[in-house]
């Protein structure tokens, strides 16, 4: 965090810039959503671009890039956390308990036999 | 019995102890958003169909300039303090309450409006997820104005007394008010534009 006034004056200019360029990418953002990349390609593309904004946010209005490392201690449990709880998803397709297992093999085996006799 | 570490930093950590509990729970309010985001992706991965254009795109849009604005407004509000410049700072903090009203405003004509078309939240999986994760945005938009107005009025006196943990605790409002904001960027083409 800056100390003095006059190092804070110094990023008063900063600050709009990146006011100015959050408004330029929302417009993008919009805009992006009438091309037609697929329903994969949008979602990405969507993401990308709010990615963006919200790491100058973070990093400039949050003052995230000049914080102390405890700061960024807690940010990366944060992280962790985030990143379980967004692959919460992919765990429930994976899981296959309830559902009944035809095993094709056997299936074929056992008609096979009962042909024979 | 002062609480101590509210303007000098603790020997330890480097850090006052307000920075260090405002990012803990900026944390678990990521938690609680990433929580219900992941319950996006599963309510919308496990669908065969879902709504595109329910939403009103340029109202989405207009609030989500809105909140761009108030960020501005709100890091420019304590910079003010930081050049004791409180006249300026108290320009800076209303502004950020408008703009945070203008937005409520919105809201209410946009959530009206889905409410007359017979769109309640219990009318599909997208209405569910959709007034779930807004409505909760905008209660933080709400308690957020709360905290504002409050060093707008009473909490203002603090400044007299001692200026530089004023200073801090309106550099803790605007980390929250810029989580606020940070999670409306990813809520306005997630819920809007896909």
């Amino acid at each position: 965090m800056h100390s003095d006034a006059e190092e804070v004056r110094k990023h008063i200019r900063t600050y709009l810039m990146i006011g100015g360029a959050l408004l330029v990418f929302t417009v993008i953002t919009v805009a992006a959503s009438y091309l037609n990349l697929g329903v994969a390609g949008n979602v990405t593309l969507a993401l990308v671009i709010a990615t963006m904004k919200g790491s100058m946010v973070a990093a400039v209005f949050m003052h995230l890039n000049h914080e102390k490392p405890w700061i960024y201690g807690s940010l990366v449990l944060t992280i962790i956390g985030f990143l379980v709880l967004m692959s919460v998803p992919m765990f429930t397709t994976m899981d296959n308990i309830g559902t009944p297992i035809h095993a094709p093999a056997a299936v074929g085996g056992a008609e096979a036999g009962h042909e024979g006799h | 019995m002062e609480i101590p570490y509210t303007v000098e930093t603790r020997p330890d950590t480097g850090l006052a102890n307000g920075k260090l509990g405002i990012w803990l729970f900026l944390a678990s309010e990521v938690m609680l958003f990433g929580a219900l985001f992941s319950t996006y992706i599963i309510l919308r991965t496990g669908s065969s169909v879902w709504p595109h254009g329910q939403l009103n795109v340029p109202l989405g849009a207009i609030n989500t300039v809105l909140l761009i604005v108030s960020s501005v407004t709100m890091v420019l509000a304590w910079a003010s303090l930081k050049m004791k410049d409180f006249g300026k700072f108290k320009l800076y903090q209303a502004a950020t309450v408008v703009l945070a009203l203008i937005f409520l405003v919105n809201k209410f004509f946009e959530y009206r409006e889905h409410l007359g078309h017979g769109k309640p939240p219990s009318a599909s999986t997208f209405d569910a997820i959709y007034f779930t994760l807004t409505g909760l945005h905008g209660l933080h938009i709400l308690g957020g104005i709360v905290v504002m107005l409050y060093f707008l009025g009473p909490g203002a006196k603090l400044w007299k007394k001692t200026p530089e943990q004023f200073t801090n605790r309106i550099e803790y409002t605007g980390l929250y008010w810029h989580f606020v904001d940070l999670v409306w960027i990813f809520l306005f083409p997630v819920l809007y534009l896909l």
